[in-house]
This record gives C-alpha cells, structure tokens and sequence, in this order.
C-alpha cells in the first residue's frame, strides 16, 4: 500500500505505524460536566466501517509526521491525505 | 521410445548429469525434464498419497508431477519442478516420496488400497484415541504422504532483496507482452518486462512456426533504453496500489555459482501500471489412469519437440476436444512419429496419413512405469491401441492468477472452454492475449469426466480423483469451496493450476449445475512456490534485527563482561572477576561496591528525548501527570507519564537545562513508544503550541556514576564545581569535561545513593567509561551491569518496566499524589474513575531466607495453591547483598492489612512455595537521606 504523504509525495505502509480511528483528535475538554463520560469514549470507542474511513498513521520510519489518511478499508484506496498538525479537529 | 530427435532451438553441447544416480548427458538449454525425455527417462517421481508411479505433465512452472530435489547439503532444493530446472553440467537430482527406489516403491500399495483411501478418509480414520493423533496418527501419515525433505544444513547462498520502479510492468514476455512492452516504450514509459523462462518469447518458442517475427519484435525492444528485462523472474503476487513482488532466479541454472551473487531476489516492484500477459496453459481430461509417465499435456508434447528436439514416443495417441490438439497431430506426424487423433468431437478438419477417431473418447491407459497402449471408445465399441506416449488436451487455462489478488473473481467463458479474467481486477491492471482468452476460440466442446471406474485423477499431485469428487457432492460439498477443503483439490504447490478448472467441471457434470453457477475459489500469491530464503533475504542469524551495542561496549567486552540482550541492545550484565564463578559473585560484589563506595555503569540505552521551544514546558506538563511549570531551570524531575485510560505508561526525568530547552528520558522498553506518543500529543492534540521534539537516544553515552564515592570521583573529571551547595540534588548543567568535552551533568539516582549521570557524545563514551575507573581505582570504582542494577533500584522499591506492565495505576505503585489535579495532562480524568481509584492494590515489598522467584503469585498461608486465593503477584525479585537475604517487590490487594504479616509466594510452573514477610518497598535507605549528602 502507497500512502501520499502531503510533504514527502507516494510512501510505502511500512514505513508508516498505524494507529486507527482519527477521531482520537477530538480530545474532550476535561473540564467538562461529563468528562468521564466523554473520555471514556473517546478512549474506548472506535469506528470501524466497512468503506470510508479516517484514520492516523504515523510516519515513523521517515519525518515522522502523524497524518490523516482518508482509506476506503474495502479497496484501500487512499482518497485523501492530510498532516495531522493542519487537520481542521 | 522417448528420444532426442534434433537439436530443435537449444545449444548442441553436450551437458552431463545424474539422476537417482545414474549418469546421463543432456544439451545446453536443456530443462532437467527436457533431458531426462532425451533419455527416455519417463518414471520421475511418486504421487503423494497412492505413490502411483509419476513423469512429466506440462512444459512449464505448472507441472504437478516431476517434482525432484536438486544438490545436496546446504544448497539442497526439494520439491523443484524439473520442468523449471535448468540443466547444467554436473547437475545431480533425486526422486522423491519412495521407498526404497523409484521403480520399486514399498508404499505403492496406497494405491492397491485406494478404494478407502478417499477423501475425508484421515479425518474419518484417525478421529480415535483423540490422543493418538499428534503422536502416532500425524507422524505416520507424514512419512507415507511427503514431498521433497529439507537436508536440514544451512544453505550458505546469499539471498537477496530488492526494490524497482517502472512506470509500466509487462508481466510475460510473449508475442502479447513483448508488444505490451514496445507500446510503452514509445510512449516513454520506464518499463519492466519480466519472465519467468530464460529468454523471451513465450509460447512461439514451443511451436513449430519460424522465430522470425519474434527475433523482429526482440530487435525492436532492444533499441529501447528505457525498457529492462527480467529473465527467470516469476511475477509472485499483486498488492495494493500497483505493487507487485516478483522472484528471479539469479544462479540456480549455473554449474558453478559465484558465492558473491544472490542466488534469489526477491523484488518489490512498484508501478503505476501493469500489464498481464501470461498466457494460457492446458488441462487434462479425466479418464481412467491418465496420469501414467508418458501421458502429457499436447502443448507440452510439442514443446518438448519443436523448443529441445525431444520426440515423445515413435507411436503417439492424440487425444482432445478442440482445435488446438490438431496442431500437435501435424508436429508429431512431420517428426517422422506415427500418429493416432482421438477427437470427443463430431467433426474436424482431418490430417493426411492420420488415422483419426471423432466421437471418440480414451477412455484407459495400460503400462507399469509409463504407457504402453490406450484404450478408445467409439460409438459404443472400445478397442485397445498400442503407443508410447499419450498428448491430451481438455481445453485452456489463462493464466488469470495475479488478477484474483486484490479480490478479482474470473468468470467462466463457454466460447474458450475456461476461466477469464472478470470486471473487477487489479487497479491498473489489464490483461491482454491468451491471458485475458484471446486466440484460445478452438470451437471447443466439453470433455471433463470421461472415465468408466473414477480413478481419473483431476489433481494429480493431491491424487484427488473424480471418484473423491463425486464423494464430496454426495456427501453434501456443494460448495467449491468446500469440495476443495474437503478432497484438498488444488491445494497442492500448483495451487490447483492443473486441477481446478477440471475439478470444476467435473462438479459440473456430476451436479448438472452451469459452471457460471458453480463458480471457482480465488488464487493466492504467491503465483509459484517461493523459497523462504528468498522471503527472509539478509535478515538471518544475527542480521534477523539489528545488533546495537552501547558506546562502553568495547571497555565492556576487554573487561570479560557477560551480555544480555534488552530489545535490539546488547548490554553488560555483569563484570566477572578473577576469581568469581558464579554470577551471583559478581553480582553481589558490584551491588555492594556501589553502596559502599562508588560504581559506574551505561545507561546509554535510555531513551532521551531533547525538547526545545517557547511552551516546552506547557507541553511537558500535559504529557506528564505531574507539573512541569514551575521546574526551574538547572534543575530535573521524576516524570510519571499516563496512558489515556489512566494506567501508567512510562516514567523518566526531564532536566530543565534552559528555558525552552528540557532533555527527556525514557525506560529503555519504551523510548521508541514514548517519543512516538509525544509526536502525537504534539501533532495531533496541541499543534498550536511551540515545541520540537528530536530522539537523541543514540547521539550521547550517558553512564551512572552511583554510590558514597561518587562525588569525589565526578569531581575529578568535570570542570565545574560539584559540591552540595553548587550542585544539589536534582541538579543538571550543560558542562565540559576538563579536557574541554562537552557533558552534560544530572544529579539523579535510581540506586538510591548519592549519584550522578554523565553525558558525553556518543564517540566519548568509551573513553569517558575508561577514564572513570581509572582515575577512581583508589575508590573503589568499579563497573557494574544490568544485574546489580536491578538489584540496586529492587533495594530502593523503585518501579521498572515488571511493574509498570499496562495494568497499574500511579496509585498502584503508591505515587498517585503524584497525578496533579488541578491541570489537564494526558490520562488524568480516566485515572480518576471508580474502578481505579478504588483499587486497594499497592506495590509492597517481600523478604524471605529463601529464593523469591519473578512471577510468582502471592497465597495467604494455609489456603490452597489456586487463583481464587491469589492476593497478588511477584514483579520482580533478588538476593539483597546488603540485605543479606532475598527480597522482591511485588502487587497485592488490601495492602495495609497484610503488612508486617506473613504469605507464601508459590510459583507453580517452578514448584516453589516459599513463605514470606511483606514489608514497605523501600528497603534500604527509606528516608532518602543519602541521595542528599
């Protein structure tokens, strides 16, 4: 599998590590009413769809930028790739 | 007889080899199969389960029968097809699965039994006693059922791997793929062109037709510079994103390899677009006894006599049911052989002088080691015809494998007679020639199961027959999947290339479902057996991962060190000395050298991280659950970093060595997954704050300089002032050495003495580890390893990586005031949650006159050995020299109740049962006074 890094053009997977569903950018507030409540799905609950899906992966064995890779876990065809830093959360 | 007849379009010099012994000469280009034809060796191996006697199929990578080992020692190489095997001089091959010679084979009678040998028959047989499987049942069948043996020596050949970009990848280097290939070019592309024989051309060097337009299409390439061919390379496989794997076959064909070449690369291939061009290859048809040496595949039969001038038989039978079998009646006729044509169909275009047969179907062979005569029926009337080899054609199979490895399903084409590539296949993948079922419209008509008793054999090299199949559908395997799980038809090392269109068809015939209905199983890479050398390339022995040593390696290694391997490193673990035969000699000595005086020790291995940048410290106070504001600058701190579920991570320092400059460090387990969370804390979670993280792990050799001495020795190698008042404890600098090298000081202690660590950069390191104990041989300074530093930090109670295991809390270890509160850091919130932290488990201290082993669990005394007792577990363990007995630290629940009582600590894998006193964790020293001095 090619990954498009937006800094380095077409990387192999295996250079990559990966760390699943980019939702674990939306980190809670921790100050908020229900911070136990939210962390605990933020920490537990992953999507996994059959199709689209955003998800992290960190470019360990390169410059080390974490991205969001928008794959179609069916295909894996890699529809969009982003530096993590630059992601709107 | 089988005989070489000409030199057809290989070399005339003569080759010598030897096969089960015997000596023999074949031509230069020869294949081993080619030769051992030349020879009128037919008999080549034995079948896997019936031991039936076995010869050659097809012309190519797919033959399921002639399977031979090849050298002996480490280059040894069962299992090779000898279709495939290049002949070179001296050249040495042996029949496989018999015993105890080929032609005389005591496990033959399988065969004489194989009426209950049927499918499902080990899984129905062997079900009972259940125990008797693995130690009787599954040795036995092994030894009677087996392919090639492995000599079990190393094989000292190099294997290789590698990496190529192309724009465009020509898989098959026929007339389709040579043309693929030239279209390319001139458009611009960088192209691959690979092939799995030693030269190109594919299919038209088989037939009898002239080369020339082929030597035009070779000219043409040739002038193309931006095309690369690969000869004796097999494209393996079909990956994501236009990557292929490929295998080439660099010496296997040389009498006499160079020990500098690879003997196989494996490459990875990355493209942007491919282009299949493999071909088609034929089947069998299934009749009674079709697998006896000298029944082939027709193309084969012309192969070997247009391509290495080996005539098959003075007398052939041509049997088949499409146009295409016409054209190996012309060749073998033109070869002066005399030719009977056996046709399923009505109707054909007839050969003059050839006595021809429609409607008509062989229906049985006869012969010992190879076949003497056919049996023909026609009309109803059956009649024997005597021959010396038998060329059958059931239809073609395109080459579609690559195209089902990203999903693709092939189809069924009823105007070919088998299966063609479907809609869904590789991106950017296309097919093109017999590949995709172009030129295979023969007027083809179905010939599948033609047999009278069922020993029609449909996969040859897995003995599958026609009877196993009809089996497998009575007893309820609709499914093909199922039927080819059940009777393991094509799950032989062809990958059911020769069976599992027949098979299918076969299911057809019996079911009366369509074939479209049917379907067929998907294909795998790799496309042909690939060696696991090939597959592990560099990577054995030692270059299996990468060795890192520490920079006191080489003091370490004069110093007669013993080593133990931590992840990739290899550190000291002890330093024997004259007169010490045991470890624990060593151990103890260096444990109490530091206590009493002063030792020094690597500690490179942890990891370090360097953190710069205006909010360095905001940033650090949210990874840590502790603060970091307000650490001054000249100062360290313990750091305890959580993971976001609350459990304990990892823990380290982090040294304020300038306002926006901290220097990290991590556990050795965890330095690579430490600096990967903080890149994610960084990106991912805090991008607006300004920091920068860099691994410095490896850039500086960081030693502990530990015990009462330590002072006094760093003192006499650092170019500042060091005394308690100038350099208390917690203190770090940016410093030199007095010979001006620059260092870096930190006042911390995991031995829990007065201590230092000293970094110099990494090309220092071993003299720094040398000048140490030079200049403190008058105090005591001694080198100590991973052993008496284990040691030391257990008579601390301080947590390593045993406790900290992914399943405790700070409050766990007794550190849980350190999570501060009042800030957000990673971890806090879910730390807080009920299940946590109300958890009465603490970490504990044990002592005991006996042996405490790691691991074991911890059992109020008189109850029984079982897990509903269990209190808690043994982390990690030791004898205390300066304890005099042995110690551990370890977890229990309710932990206030049980101190300063009794337990035992029972290690049921060691049988060890072992009474002992829990006390507080901190055994030596537990006021921390002397880290203060």
């Amino acid at each position: 599998m090619l990954i498009n890094h937006p800094l380095l053009g077409p990387r192999d997977a295996q250079e990559f590590v990966y760390k699943g569903d980019a939702s674990l950018l939306r980190r809670p507030d921790s100050n908020a009413e229900d911070a136990l409540e939210r962390f605990t799905d933020y920490a537990y609950l992953r999507d996994n769809p059959a199709g689209e899906h955003r998800e992290l992966w960190y470019h360990e064995q390169g410059d080390r930028s974490w991205l969001v890779v928008t794959r179609n876990t069916l295909t894996h065809e890699v529809l969009d790739v982003q530096l993590a830093s630059e992601v709107g959360r | 007889m089988s005989r070489r007849i000409s030199n057809g379009r290989i070399g005339a010099n003569t080759v010598r080899f030897s096969f089960d012994g015997v000596q023999y000469e074949g031509r230069e280009g020869d294949s081993l199969a080619s030769a051992l034809l030349a020879n009128d060796r037919l008999l080549i191996g034995r079948s896997f389960k019936y031991h039936r006697p076995r010869g050659v199929l097809c012309l190519g990578s797919e033959e399921p029968n002639a399977l031979v080992t090849i050298g002996t020692g480490g280059s040894q190489t069962p299992n090779t097809r000898a279709t495939v095997q290049e002949l070179y001089d001296g050249l040495s091959a042996v029949s496989q699965n018999r015993f105890p010679s080929l032609k005389f084979d005591l496990l033959s009678v399988n065969d004489r039994l194989s009426r209950f040998l049927t499918a499902g028959f080990y899984y129905k047989t062997f079900m009972w006693p259940r125990s008797f499987w693995e130690s009787v049942y599954e040795p036995m069948i092994r030894r009677a059922a087996g392919l090639g043996r492995l000599s079990e020596v190393e094989d000292e050949a190099q294997y290789d791997k590698g990496f190529l970009h192309c724009d465009t990848l020509v898989i098959g280097g026929g007339v389709a793929g040579i043309e693929a290939a030239l279209g390319a070019a001139a458009k611009g592309d960088q192209v691959i062109l690979c092939e799995e024989f030693s030269r190109l051309g594919g299919a038209a060097l088989f037939e009898s037709a002239p080369l020339g337009p082929i030597d035009g299409l070779l000219a043409q390439l040739a002038k193309h510079e931006n095309v690369r061919v690969m000869t004796r390379t097999t494209v393996q496989g079909a990956y994501d994103h236009g990557v292929y794997s490929a295998v080439t076959l660099n010496t296997d064909h040389l009498s006499q390899p160079s020990a500098k070449a690879p003997r196989q690369t494996l490459w990875r291939i990355y493209s942007n677009r491919a282009v299949l061009a493999t071909g088609a290859h034929e089947r069998m048809i299934a009749f009674d006894n079709n697998d006896r040496p000298g029944v082939m595949l027709c193309s084969a039969v012309r192969g070997y006599l247009n391509y290495y001038g080996v005539l098959a038989g003075d007398s052939c039978v041509v049997f088949g049911c499409h146009d295409d079998a016409r054209k190996t009646v012309v060749d073998l006729q033109a070869a002066g052989a005399k030719v009977v044509w056996v046709d399923t169909r009505a109707s054909h275009q007839a050969v003059e002088g050839v006595e021809s047969f429609t409607s008509a179907r062989v229906v049985n062979t006869r012969g010992r080691h190879r076949v003497t005569a056919v049996e023909i029926e026609q009309q109803g009337r059956r009649f024997w015809i005597k021959c010396e080899a038998l060329a059958v054609s059931g239809g073609w199979n395109p080459r579609i494998q690559l195209t089902c490895h990203q999903g693709g399903r092939p189809v069924w084409s009823a105007a070919i007679g088998g299966f063609v590539p479907g809609d869904k296949l590789p991106p950017g993948m296309r097919v093109v020639g017999a590949a995709a079922g172009e030129l295979l419209e023969e007027n083809w008509e179905p010939a599948w199961d033609l047999s009278v008793n069922g020993a029609a054999f449909v996969d040859p090299q897995n003995d599958v027959t026609v009877k196993d199949i009809k089996l497998a559908h009575q007893e309820g395997y609709v499914s093909v999947e199922h039927l080819k799980r059940y009777t393991t038809l094509g799950m032989a090392t062809d990958q059911g290339k020769n069976a599992n269109a027949l098979g299918i068809g076969v299911l057809s015939q019996h079911s009366g479902e369509l074939i479209e209905a049917v379907g067929t199983t998907l294909f795998r890479p790799p496309y042909t057996p690939v060696a696991i050398g090939a597959l592990a390339g560099r990577s054995r022995g030692k270059e299996f991962k990468p060795t890192r040593l520490t920079p006191s390696h080489e003091f370490a290694t004069r110093r007669g060190a013993a080593f133990v391997t931590v992840g990739n490193w290899l550190r000291a673990s002890y330093f024997p000395v004259a007169g010490e035969t045991h470890w624990r000699e060593s151990v103890d000595r260096e444990a109490l050298a530091v206590r009493q005086a002063v030792g020094v020790c690597d500690v490179t291995t942890l990891g370090k991280i360097d953190v710069q940048g205006r909010d360095a410290a905001e940033f650090l106070n949210r990874v840590y659950a502790n603060g970091f504001l307000k650490l001054p600058v000249g100062k360290t701190r313990y750091g305890l970093m959580l993971r976001e579920d609350g459990i304990v991570f990892d823990d380290g320092t982090a040294a304020r060595l300038a306002e926006n400059h901290f220097v990290v460090t991590t556990t050795t387990a965890n330095a690579v997954s430490v600096y990967r969370h903080m890149e994610f804390v960084h990106q991912c979670l805090a991008p607006e704050l300004d920091v920068h993280l860099i691994s410095t792990t490896e850039a500086w050799a960081q030693f502990a300089v530990a015990g009462p001495k330590s002072r006094e020795l760093v003192q006499r190698v650092v170019d500042m002032d060091i005394s308690n008042e100038a350099f208390g404890f917690m203190a770090c600098a940016e410093t030199k050495l007095i010979d001006g090298t620059p260092a870096r000081l930190f006042r911390i202690s995991f031995s829990g003495e007065l201590a230092y660590e000293l970094a110099v950069p990494t090309r220092f390191g071993n003299s720094l580890m040398e000048t140490l104990l030079d200049v403190g041989a008058d105090l005591g300074a001694v080198p100590y390893g991973t052993e008496a530093l284990g040691v030391l930090r257990i008579e601390k109670g301080h947590a390593a990586g045993n406790e900290l295991d992914g399943r405790t809390t700070a409050l766990n270890l007794g550190l849980g005031q350190m999570v501060a509160q009042t800030k957000d850091s990673i971890g806090r919130v879910l730390a807080n949650r009920t299940e946590l932290a109300q958890s009465s488990v603490r970490l504990v201290g044990f002592r005991s006159e006996q042996q405490i082993l790691t691991g074991s669990w911890l059992i109020p005394i008189g109850a029984s050995a079982e897990q509903a007792n269990t209190l808690g577990w043994v982390s990690s363990a030791c004898y205390s020299p300066n304890l005099g007995c042995y110690i551990a630290i370890g977890f229990i629940r309710d932990a206030h109740e049980y101190m300063d009582t009794q337990m035992r600590a029972v290690s049921l894998l060691d049988a060890k049962d072992v009474r002992v006193s829990v006390v507080s964790p901190h055994f030596v020293d537990p006021e921390g006074e002397r880290l203060r001095v």
